[in-house]
């Protein structure tokens, strides 16, 4: 397991020591070490049940950790709510967006955060700044009148990525969000991430996709069943060694000799995955891995709140 | 907190290539009350050709009136349907306000006023725990609404009997208060020889005040929220328990409203009425654009909806036929506006 060389002075805007995160005897995560700085973006790499939303309802302050150390801006800090967090600048994009399909976009910007004159919403200034702010963040909006229920996944996305900068947000903690979406549109996304590190924004860049994640990530963290399995900057490590490193080469060789011992075409296809896992020299066995902490993080999750 | 950027991303405003020309006839067809408007216009031309009475000023005022007395309450059910629930207990609710008013002041003598302000704090009361309960135990509002239902049915007519051995309240005309309270909730005028009730002009005040709420304050946005959404709501930072309750309340203050027109309208009031209003009340705000699901729809809108449903239930007096048609009426102009109000959405969403 390697571990990012720590050489920048400044300090990170969100930074996690050692943290773990138990429900009750499950353990969901353990020894977690990440940082985001101001204009970086790291991203949180793994697979379903690897313990990624466990992490972010830790930052977004839905949980706190159980054991280990959270810090913001260098001062360890014990959120109780979401809206702690948000307070201090820590905004969270859920896979769902928390958008309101059938409310135009422009209500929806300001849902929660509405701008008032006396008694009255002042509507003009709010189509204006909605307007304006997904302008600057190239998102060419045909009427911010329209549903937002009638605008692609994409746009949604964009959406409720401006509407957290706008309200000024230091650090955005992105679920997943090119899980949903085609190719075109997810690299409209990837480019909104480079936006928002070029505004000076932290981003955490939570994925499955080692395609999407190197080309805009700094910072690589690799989760497999609530451990890390690598914590990379990205002149540590290639696209090819994530992606090895994200599919698991061990269990791809396992699949491979299943493949293999079952004949025919599908032995075919095995031959080809092992000839892949030698390629990108994955086949090594993941450390701290026990029998114990699979069977437990399998379950990782507990039922939404 | 708007951060802007130096160097615009954004390409030159240019003509979108993407946005076709939406028609004026399309925008209208978009909004929620379109097919209540649509239906409103069918329904008067009907009757205007049918009814030769209801050509006349007069009786065009009594539909009004009809209209208000159903519209009060159509009104925050609307609010209530946008906000994402339901209030079968509506309808009763009234005469429970109705009732507690009379028979507080009646049995202990006191000023009219004092049963006035003990029955809203009752109705208050009824809203706020149906509301409590839908939004601590998350169970749906029709079965929250339908138990209370059935035990202000049951209170109504059974407390009546036990203090008055009588199903009516007493006639409290002759208590002090009763001509001022009589002045503000049940008055009319007679302008050019056309009878005008104050619940008319009440019910415009109400429906003008919702739009208002609906569509240009925070409090708007949030019932809107909390209806399409309220996981979504939540998540921004919007109260979704406090905006359910308070609708809630705001049916109740409404029921107690309507209950005290009725009221001081005839200075007595029969314990086993209201029960079928509050599918009235439902049905005028669906007929008017709300969907059953929530998070859309307009007050403009349920108002219509009751217009059309006064409508109904003058013309086919004035038309000659049994009043025992209407409610074959009522279920033909439900069915009728929910095919109706689809087929136009779909059409205007289609045409964007």
């Amino acid at each position: 397991m390697s571990t990012a060389a720590d050489t920048k002075t400044e300090v990170a805007l969100v930074k996690l020591i050692d943290a773990g995160k138990r429900y009750g005897a499950v353990i969901a995560l353990q020894g977690i070490n990440m940082e985001v700085s101001a204009g970086e973006v790291t991203c949180v790499l793994g697979d379903n049940g690897a313990g990624k939303s466990t992490l972010i309802k830790i930052i977004a302050g839905l949980h706190q950790p159980s054991t280990g150390t959270y810090e913001v801006d260098g001062a360890a800090v014990a959120f109780t709510s979401p809206r702690e967090a948000l307070e201090r600048g820590i905004a969270t994009v859920y896979q769902d967006l928390a958008v309101v399909p059938l409310m135009p976009v422009w209500r929806n910007f300001f849902l929660g955060n509405e701008v008032r004159k006396g008694l009255r919403m002042d509507i003009a200034a709010m189509k204006k700044m909605c307007k304006d702010e997904l302008l600057a963040m190239g998102i060419d909006l045909r009427d911010v009148d329209q549903p937002i229920g009638t605008l692609s996944g994409g746009e949604r996305q964009c959406v409720a990525i401006s509407r957290a900068v706008h309200f000024g947000a230091k650090v955005l903690i992105l679920d997943e969000p090119t899980a949903a979406l085609g190719v075109k549109q997810s690299g409209v996304v990837l480019k909104y991430i480079i936006q928002a590190r070029e505004r000076g924004l932290g981003v955490i860049f939570i994925t499955h996709n080692p395609h999407h994640a190197y080309p805009v990530g700094d910072r690589f963290l690799l989760l497999n069943r609530g451990r890390s399995i690598g914590y990379y900057e990205k002149n540590q490590v290639t696209r090819d060694e994530l992606t090895g490193l994200m599919a698991g080469g061990s269990e791809l060789e396992q699949l491979s000799h299943e493949l293999e011992s079952a004949g025919g075409a599908a032995a075919d296809i095995g031959r080809e995955l092992e000839e892949d896992v030698t390629e990108l020299g994955i086949s090594h066995q993941p450390d701290g891995e026990t029998d114990a902490a699979s069977a437990a993080t399998r379950q990782e999750g507990p039922p939404h709140p | 907190m708007a951060q802007t950027t130096e160097a615009p991303v954004a390409p030159p405003p240019r003509a979108d290539e993407r946005l076709g020309r939406k028609s004026t006839l399309a925008r209208v067809l978009a909004r929620p009350e379109a097919g209540a408007i649509a239906g409103a216009i069918i329904i008067y031309v009907f009757f205007f050709i049918i009814a030769p009475p209801f050509r006349n000023a007069s009786s065009f005022s009594s539909v009004l009136y009809v209209t208000s007395t159903y519209g009060l309450m159509a009104t925050p059910v609307a609010l209530l349907m946008i906000g994402g629930e339901f209030d079968l207990s509506a309808g009763v609710a009234v005469t429970s306000s109705a009732l507690c008013a009379s028979l507080f002041s009646y049995e202990f003598t006191t000023n009219a006023w004092v049963g006035v302000l003990v029955a809203l704090a009752l109705s208050l009361l009824i809203g706020f725990i149906n509301g409590w309960i839908v939004v601590k135990t998350g169970i749906p509002s029709f079965l929250v609404t339908l138990g209370m239902f059935f035990m202000l049915q049951g209170i109504n007519i059974a407390l009546t009997q036990t203090i008055t051995n009588q199903v009516a309240s007493p006639d409290i005309s002759t208590l002090q208060g009763f001509s001022s309270a009589q002045k503000v909730f049940s008055a009319s005028w007679t302008i050019g020889g056309v009878n005008i009730r104050t619940s008319v002009i009440y019910w415009i005040v109400f429906v003008i005040i919702a739009t208002f709420i609906l569509l240009r304050t925070r409090i708007g946005n949030w019932i809107f929220a909390v209806g399409g959404n309220a996981q979504s709501a939540r998540a921004v930072g919007v109260p979704v328990g406090r905006m359910k309750i308070g609708l809630f309340m705001a049916v109740g203050f409404m029921a107690w409203f309507t209950g005290m027109h009725t009221l001081f309208l005839f200075n007595t009031i029969q314990s086993a009425e209201g029960v079928g209003n509050e599918f009235v009340y439902i049905i005028a705000a669906v007929v008017g654009g709300c969907l059953l699901t929530g998070g859309y729809g307009s007050a403009v809108g349920a108002a219509i909806g009751a217009l059309i449903f006064g409508m109904v239930n003058q013309g086919i007096v004035y038309a000659g036929w049994n009043p025992d048609w209407f409610q074959f009426f009522v279920g033909a102009l439900l069915l009728g506006a929910i095919l109706l109000n689809t087929y136009i959405r779909r059409r205007a969403e289609a045409s964007i």
